[in-house]
């Protein structure tokens, strides 16, 4: 989905704070929020993509005040309230294995290979950065197939994927504005993916 | 329990015991479990994992032959006795991929759609690698950001932004500082930040 999730390239948000002494924990509750969002999809609860998607449905501005436990905590509720009703059910409890699949057909690219990812704008949960929409790039790495985290974030099953590593040159992704010498590799799924010629 | 039982009003601190007590009520969490994870957190999973990795591929090739190929089989073995760091804090990961810097390649990694981060190896992220800022930055401007943090990169070392979308994890092997040539792993290790594990240091 286009939200405020998808932060790459966005400008506004000013210098980073990088200050070296923090605690882990600053408050009590963000670690109990921490330890409860693994027990509960350990559970049941919601398996990693939805979880992720339950962050990302939350309103913008919520997004941005509540801070990242504060996002876990909201998630949390969101998903007790729509999986933990009278009639409802947990999932199958999800127990955190590897999202590595095994599936019956080869990857259809290779490194090296040139590609184009698509331009789609779901409004469900995807793991295509916007930034990264309809541009071109090449193969770095081939990964095993994958969970496709755009099916399993809403029950719609695992359906697993290859996984490529793509690199795309600076200037792809920010025209003039771009720095030199600078590649970003993203981690994308084959159906992203369109061989160019 | 209503649609949302969410209660606006209420401090997360006061949020957190209700939904505490929701997950405890429904089975799917013990509290004491809970207590148990967040000293773990707390106490024992951190960089210095990563630390002991780094200092062990710049002692023996062989191993950071094997860790530049696929990072969590070749720290498995190579740790077997500490537990091969083989805890479940992030077992849904599908690969630990190490990226080494040279003197013409600088590594760096980001999540910019949510934060992930090789929790195996660098324990839990940092504040400012969840901050909107370096999130939307690092894919962006990766070399005035570093310049911002205090790394100046010359203009012929080319920068590698690894932004970790789907279930690989990324770690930066920093180059191994001068001058320590011979000194052993535990003592190599602790010149080994966190920072230079993500790639806005260099050792």
């Amino acid at each position: 989905m286009n939200g405020i999730h998808d932060m790459g390239g966005m400008h506004g948000f000013g210098a980073v704070d990088r200050r070296p002494d923090e605690a882990l924990f600053p408050e009590v509750w963000q670690g109990r929020v921490c330890a409860l969002a693994g027990y509960a999809m350990g559970a049941g609860l919601a398996n990693i993509d939805a979880f992720r998607h339950a962050i990302e449905r939350m309103p913008p501005d919520r997004y941005l005040s509540d801070g990242y436990y504060g996002r876990w905590l909201y998630a949390l509720e969101t998903l007790a309230a729509e999986r933990l009703g009278a009639d409802a059910a947990v999932e199958r409890p999800d127990h955190m294995g590897s999202v590595v699949r095994e599936i019956d057909r080869e990857p259809r690219f290779a490194v090296g290979d040139a590609v184009r990812t698509w331009n789609r704008h779901p409004q469900g949960h995807t793991r295509l950065p916007g930034y990264a929409r309809d541009r071109r790039g090449v193969v770095a790495d081939v990964h095993p197939a994958c969970v496709y985290p755009d099916t399993n974030a809403d029950g719609r099953g695992e359906s697993p994927e290859y996984l490529y590593t793509v690199g795309f040159e600076s200037r792809e992704l920010w025209g003039e504005e771009a720095e030199a010498a600078a590649t970003v590799y993203i981690d994308l799924f084959e159906p992203y993916l369109e061989a160019l010629e | 329990m209503t649609a949302d039982h969410r209660h606006e009003s209420d401090s997360p601190a006061l949020r957190t015991e209700a939904i505490e007590a929701l997950l405890v009520e429904k089975g799917l969490v013990r509290s004491a479990a809970v207590d148990a994870l967040v000293e773990r957190y707390e106490q024992d999973i951190g960089p210095l994992r990563g630390a002991r990795v780094v200092a062990e591929a710049w002692t023996d090739p062989a191993f950071r032959a094997r860790l530049l190929q696929d990072g969590m089989p070749a720290i498995r073995a190579a740790f077997r006795d500490s537990g091969g760091f083989g805890d479940n804090t992030d077992s849904h990961v599908a690969r630990l991929v190490v990226k080494e810097n040279t003197d013409t390649v600088h590594n760096l990694v980001v999540c910019t759609l949510c934060s992930c981060y090789p929790w195996a190896v660098l324990g839990l992220p940092p504040a400012w690698y969840k901050s909107p800022a370096y999130r939307s930055r690092a894919v962006r401007e990766p070399r005035r950001l570093l310049g911002e943090l205090g790394l100046d990169l010359s203009p012929d070392v080319e920068v590698r932004v690894w932004d970790a979308s789907a279930e690989v994890r990324y770690m930066v092997l920093p180059q191994q500082p001068e001058d320590t040539d011979g000194l052993g792993v535990e003592e190599l290790a602790a010149f080994v930040t966190r920072d230079s594990m993500i790639g806005v240091e260099r050792l």
